[in-house]
């Protein structure tokens, strides 16, 4: 059966014998296996990986929960309190016209709206859970109109907790009036409620499990408020505040810019009807922040970005979508693209297994590892007498491997601790030398030793003039971060540290007699330069005596605070230089390390235009040719037909003149199947050399670059301006 | 430091690449200042290419040859140097706000070649070009240089002798090939272009030869390549000296405006009548095409090929919940479908043809839910039919299917709706989408939010193949519409009506094929219409003849236009040609 048709666009396939309940499960593990040389291991490194982004993924979940718990917390306690106002309404004037207004939480979400979706799941959930049984969410794009908008209300909400009475609700509902809809939805709460505070029914699981109160609130969760259209919205809350007695309502609005929106899309008199509380959501950046803490900053997953991939996942956060959930999703295809990739990322797990698998490797993989650039490097600066025997001896270098491995983790494990310490101590200086963000810093950690670039001179020199009480706090948060390690390295830089900190402290004592001395010596000045204004001011007296303070500055011994931030610097120094060196130069970084930077952008982040521009102005980039082969960068005239069609359009104004076209386009070819050019043929182009032209240009339509145009006979319109 | 240009080409070429080169050096040094630098030239393309991007070694490797050499650096490779480079460019561009950043690896052209400003075309450039391009051989000379040795150029047999190049590595001077009348026609509108372009076509050619002999060339040129002898041809292009602008290169900013100040059409006025057969019909061009293979069969089977390694991948990436997209010049049909026989061929599949004419989203959503989950029965919003299929998909977690979309910037799929349903669609667990793209601006159609509904993985497949299907139903311009289809759906549509009506529309069809050579007809008017169709007794009042008329509109009979003065005229949008058959035809019968 073929998949091409005038009459069909769509043509579907079964298998013949229905082989769908075999071994579905294994699927993606075939791919995986089938993909790769070695099957043995192939297996196994697909289950790691999937291991291991099962557990990252769920560390990314609870990342997500925490940092929407407190504004989902206030949400929900906004939600209680208006409901409780609601029950206990008094018959006063005050709280009867409060009674009139529907209470809104509008909740400012920011614009990446790809993540909104998980915030509203998890924030329906907790409601549901605690608050009330009527939770129900629209979508702008469900609700065009005022009776779509309520219809979608009523179903959701009468379908969620009226099982039985699904079938006839859906059915007759739509033919109601929008008028009708709201005063059913009030007798339909009414005998929920009547239910929910008698004996409570076997059907109603949400009931008899959760106390709600005797009248649960019913909950509106408009998902994007800006698509909404106005009037849309406008009738919506309209016809809503006239049932405020009846019903106790509450909307969740979702906006995604700033809450003028909703001053901008509702008149005052909607607006009057509204009691709006603001919840701000955390921003995406710290979000991202707080992900990147937690999945990429640990020594708890073996798998690594490199730099550069960082790179391209943060720019492409930064510069395209603000998603996390993208950022995620590309880490994701980074640790798929590793474990595919590279097959000794099979010791890319816990070190213990990691140990035992060393145990394991085949001879085969025994010659991979020698092949790795960062083990040659190793084996190089070994004794002659150990590089023969690691280069012959597969026993040995597995002894070898298991000791680097343990190696790779402790650098690991002291990598990141130091990473932060040194952040705490950098990221309050003026201008940021090495970045505002830990993950700048990370990622110049990563690409180059820190310590050799300027911004990290710079860093140091301001270091070096930090004030006693700012130092100190970065210290006790160096301390703080120090002091869950576990390695011998990181204890000792803790005792250190702790020491230092201790002295700097004790300075206290020395420093207030420095500091009265200091104080004296000041106001001895200020007595002295009251002398000098007393007398009559001599231009060479103030001169000799500004020379004099300038020296004794010079002379000045430092203080013994001053000596004992030098030493703290230099003690950090020492750390950054041990700690944290690049991973690179460490032996079997691969095996952890993602640097398919460039597969990663392409796959996330194409350019399908400039693909399609080399394709149609280097052709030899793509068919290697001899005869396409051009030096100069200019398309050989033997090019595929579309490139010469394309190169000679691009000469071309606003119209092309389809004749003249051609004519060139038949020059080029003849030129370049190198006939004889024969005057008298001239006139009429070949008639395959037509059908070809006819060709290219009606592909040239189809990939957009011209269309037809009914300005002028015989012409069609440019529509691209590159490439000239 | 030690600079030394092994080979030169042309001086202005050295000129246009020293200021690259210094300022390549200048970041190198200060990147590190103890390494020797070997400079030596290689191009300006080369260059340019260096610097741009070449992460992509697939590609890069054959063309870019390294300009700076930091010896100390050597051993390590220079991939991640260029990487560094190539990321702040990326930031840069981006901050700049175009899209020339986010360029990718696998092409070694930046955004700022493909996306830039209009500038001012002359007419005849296209045809200067062509002659120029027909003077150089078929295969370029590599300009060897000493130290890395050139490969012989294969091709150099194509070569004319004529064409031989002198050996000397200095300027390469070719001696046309081009008979002398070719290349005077071929620069010939330019005559016109000046003064009547405007003009619908006319018989321009005769003015056009009678000036040929003392035409001139009325615009300047600049970089048409001189050829040694001062043969006519290249007398052609020298411009007369009053008319030459003296001035350097216009800037960029005057270039813009000037491009953009004149509305008028600089082209020829030459039409395709002037061919012998100035339309072929679809039938022969596909004959034609189908006797003229590609001359790179093989490199261009060689690339698909390489396609293909890549199936088991996307399989894997499918089942982890991504989505397959492919782009690249060159029908990918075959390939995609090449990937459906070979690894698809035992799960439930769906294909389908986004480029096809009359495809709609409720076709695809009825195939899925008619023929793929067996559910008989209609719904009465596709939303209602979405919400089905993903309840009936969640229900069977381990029912895969694999939807290919054959250009899924179709012009039918594009609007948004469309494209968000599919979004919908992908976002399925257990769908799975593989789909591709050809259109220049097809990225647009998504969206952030339908982006990550689709979760696209992009994969280039660049595979020059033609696109014999995507583009055989578009109606080409220059392809002659046989009028077989229009015929036959006109005879069938007027076979059902009442006689009266079929005479009615006879009316209009005779008057408009005795209007034919009329270029200023614009059609029928009403009230003439009403006239004629009572004075032949085939209506009695307006009101029937509207009624009938609003038939034929529904079927697409006629087409109505409001003139200048309000009145509405009526038109058969049919060629006379298929019109007087029709017209035959019927009386026939």
């Amino acid at each position: 059966m073929t998949t091409s048709s005038i009459s069909k666009g769509c043509f579907v396939f079964k298998p013949s014998v229905p082989t769908r309940k075999k071994k579905k499960t294994l699927d993606a593990e075939d791919y995986f296996v089938n993909g790769s040389d070695d099957c043995k291991d192939s297996k196994l490194r697909f289950r790691i990986c999937l291991d291991l982004w099962e557990d990252m993924k769920s560390e990314t979940e609870s990342v997500q929960d925490d940092l929407n718990k407190k504004i989902l917390d206030s949400l929900l306690e906004f939600a209680k309190k208006s409901a409780s106002s609601f029950m206990s309404r008094e018959e006063d004037w005050a709280s009867r016209m409060r009674a009139s207004e529907i209470p809104v939480a509008a909740l400012v979400l920011g614009v990446n709206l790809t993540d909104h979706n998980m915030t509203f799941q998890s924030l329906s959930d907790r409601l549901q859970h605690s608050v009330t049984p009527f939770v129900v969410s629209v979508q702008a794009k469900e609700c065009a109109a005022v009776k779509y908008l309520l219809q979608k209300v009523l179903q959701r909400l009468t379908g969620v907790s009226m099982d039985k009475d699904e079938e006839e609700t859906s059915t007759d509902l739509p033919q109601k009036s929008a008028h009708c809809f709201l005063r059913s939805l009030c007798d339909w709460y009414k005998t929920a409620c009547k239910n929910s505070s008698g004996i409570s029914p076997g059907k109603k699981r949400s009931f008899s499990q959760m106390d709600f109160s005797a009248n649960p609130p019913i909950i509106v969760i408009l998902k994007d408020l800006e698509a909404f259209s106005a009037h849309v919205l406008h009738a919506f809350i309209l016809i809503c505040s006239q049932y405020t007695q009846q019903l106790p309502l509450l909307f969740i609005f979702g906006i995604a810019t700033s809450l003028s929106t909703v001053q901008r899309m509702l008149p005052h008199s909607v607006t009057s009807m509204l009691s709006i509380k603001l919840f701000q959501a955390s921003s995406c950046t710290k979000h991202l922040a707080t992900v990147i803490d937690k999945l990429v900053l640990t020594p708890k997953f073996p798998f690594k970005p490199s730099g550069k991939v960082l790179q391209v996942l943060v720019g492409l956060f930064l510069y395209h979508d603000f998603s996390v959930h993208n950022f995620i999703k590309g880490l994701q295809f980074c640790l798929l693209e590793h474990f595919h990739s590279q097959p000794l990322s099979v010791l890319c797990c816990k070190k213990q297994e990691a140990v035992v698998r060393t145990q394991q490797l085949s001879h085969q993989e025994m010659e991979k590892i020698r092949q790795l650039p960062s083990f040659m490097r190793f084996v190089e600066e070994q004794e002659p007498q150990e590089q023969v025997e690691l280069l012959t001896s597969d026993e040995h270098l597995k002894e070898l491997c298991q000791k680097l491995l343990k190696g790779l983790h402790r650098y690991h494990k002291n990598f990141f601790p130091i990473l932060r310490c040194l952040h705490v101590l950098t990221s309050t200086l003026p201008k940021y030398p090495l970045g505002k963000q830990i993950r700048e810093l990370h990622v110049t950690c990563l690409e180059r030793n820190v310590w050799e670039t300027e911004e990290y001179e710079s860093a140091v020199q301001l270091l070096r003039i930090l004030a006693r009480d700012e130092l100190l706090t970065a210290l006790q948060k160096c301390v703080e971060i120090l002091l869950p390690g576990k390695t011998k390295e990181l204890r000792d830089a803790l005792k250190q540290l702790q020491d230092l900190k201790d002295r700097l402290e004790q300075l206290d004592a020395y420093a207030h007699p420095l500091a009265l001395d200091r104080h004296v010596e000041g106001r001895a000045d200020d007595c002295f330069s009251e002398n000098g204004l007393q007398k009559k001011t001599d231009l060479f007296q103030l001169q000799k005596t500004l020379l004099q303070m300038k020296d004794s500055r010079r002379t000045k011994e430092r203080s013994p605070f001053e000596l004992l931030r030098n030493e703290t610097i230099e003690y950090i120094h020492s750390l950054v230089k041990m700690h944290l060196t690049r991973p690179e130069s460490q032996p079997l970084y691969e095996v952890c390390y993602c640097t398919s930077s460039g597969t990663l952008r392409h796959h996330l982040n194409a350019t399908p235009r400039t693909s399609l521009q080399m394709a149609l102005t280097h052709p030899y980039c793509y068919l290697q040719n001899e005869a396409l082969r051009n030096e100069t960068g200019a398309i050989s005239s033997a090019a595929p037909d579309i490139c010469i069609v394309y190169k000679l359009h691009l000469e071309c104004g606003r119209l092309i003149n389809l004749y003249d076209w051609l004519e060139a386009y038949s020059t080029v070819v003849i030129a370049a199947e190198g006939e004889d050019p024969d005057p008298s043929e001239k006139e009429n182009v070949d008639e395959i050399r037509h059908a070809c032209f006819i060709r290219a240009v009606s592909e040239l339509e189809f990939l957009g670059f011209v269309k037809s145009t009914k300005q002028k006979t015989d012409h069609v319109a440019r529509l691209t301006w590159g490439g000239c | 430091m030690q600079i030394t240009y092994f080979s030169f080409w042309t001086f202005v070429c050295i000129v246009a690449c020293y200021s690259e080169i210094m300022s390549l050096q200048k970041r190198k040094t200060s990147k590190k200042d103890t390494g020797v630098l070997e400079v030596r030239f290689v191009g300006d393309a080369d260059v340019l290419d260096h610097i741009v991007d070449k992460q992509d070694v697939k590609v890069s490797k054959d063309l870019v040859q390294k300009l700076v050499t930091d010896l100390p650096r050597e051993k390590e490779g220079d991939e991640e140097d260029d990487d560094v480079f190539d990321q702040q460019e990326y930031v840069e561009a981006l901050g700049a706000g175009a899209e020339d950043g986010a360029e990718g690896g696998s092409a070694a052209i930046g955004g700022a070649a493909v996306f830039t400003f209009q500038t001012l075309k002359r007419s005849n450039k296209m045809a200067q070009m062509a002659t120029a391009w027909a003077r150089t051989p078929v295969k370029n000379v590599t300009f060897s240089t000493p130290d890395e040795d050139a490969s012989p150029p294969k091709a150099s047999k194509r070569q004319d002798s004529q064409n031989k190049t002198p050996q000397k590595g200095k300027k390469v001077q070719f001696v046309s090939t081009t008979p002398h009348r070719l290349r005077k026609r071929l620069s010939a509108p330019n005559l016109k272009s000046d003064s009547d372009s405007e003009l619908s076509p006319s018989d321009s050619e005769e003015e056009g030869d009678e000036k040929e002999g003392g035409e001139e060339s009325s615009v300047a040129t600049e970089a048409t390549p001189k050829t040694p002898s001062k043969s006519a041809a290249a007398a052609l292009y020298q411009t007369p000296g009053k008319k030459t602008k003296k001035a350097p290169e216009p800037s960029l900013l005057e270039e813009y405006f000037e491009a953009h100040s004149s509305s008028k059409v600089l082209t020829s006025d030459r039409t395709l009548q002037r061919l012998q057969t100035p339309r072929l019909d679809q039938e022969t061009l596909c004959k034609l095409l189908d006797g003229n293979p590609s001359r790179y069969a093989d490199e261009i089977g060689q690339l698909n090929k390489g396609h293909e390694k890549h199936f088991n991948k996307w399989m894997l990436q499918l089942q982890l919940g991504f989505s397959v997209l492919v782009y690249g010049l060159g029908s990918k049909k075959l390939l995609l479908e090449t990937f459906r026989t070979s690894m698809l061929s035992d799960s439930v599949h769906m294909v389908i043809n986004g480029f096809f004419p009359s495809i709609t989203l409720k076709s695809i959503l009825n195939s899925i839910t008619g023929e793929v989950l067996d559910h008989i029965g209609n719904f009465r919003t596709p939303m209602d039919q979405m919400d089905f299929i993903v309840e009936a998909m969640r229900k069977d977690p381990d029912f895969h299917v694999y939807l290919i979309i054959h250009n899924i910037d179709g012009p039918m799929l594009r609007n948004e709706k469309t494209q968000q349903t599919l979004g919908q669609l992908a976002s399925i667990p257990n769908i799975h989408m593989v789909a591709s793209i050809d259109h220049i601006n097809a990225p647009l159609v998504w969206d952030q939010p339908k982006m990550s509904l689709f979760n696209w993985l992009w994969y280039e497949t660049t595979t020059y193949l033609p696109y014999v299907e995507e583009t055989s139903y578009e109606n080409s311009l220059l392809v002659q519409q046989s009028g077989a289809l229009a015929l036959s759906s006109l005879t069938h549509v007027l076979r059902s009506l009442t006689p009266n009506a079929r005479g009615i529309f006879r009316l209009l069809a005779e008057f408009q094929l005795e209007n034919r050579d009329n270029p200023t007809y614009t059609g029928l008017s009403f009230q003439d219409f009403y006239q004629r169709c009572r004075e032949a007794f085939l209506v009695n009042s307006d009101i029937t003849l509207r009624t009938q008329l609003t038939e034929f509109r529904d079927h697409k009979l006629i087409r109505t236009k409001k003139g200048a003065d309000g009145v509405e005229y009526l038109l058969i949008p049919v060629d006379p040609g298929t019109l007087s058959d029709f017209l035959e035809k019927d009386v026939a019968e």
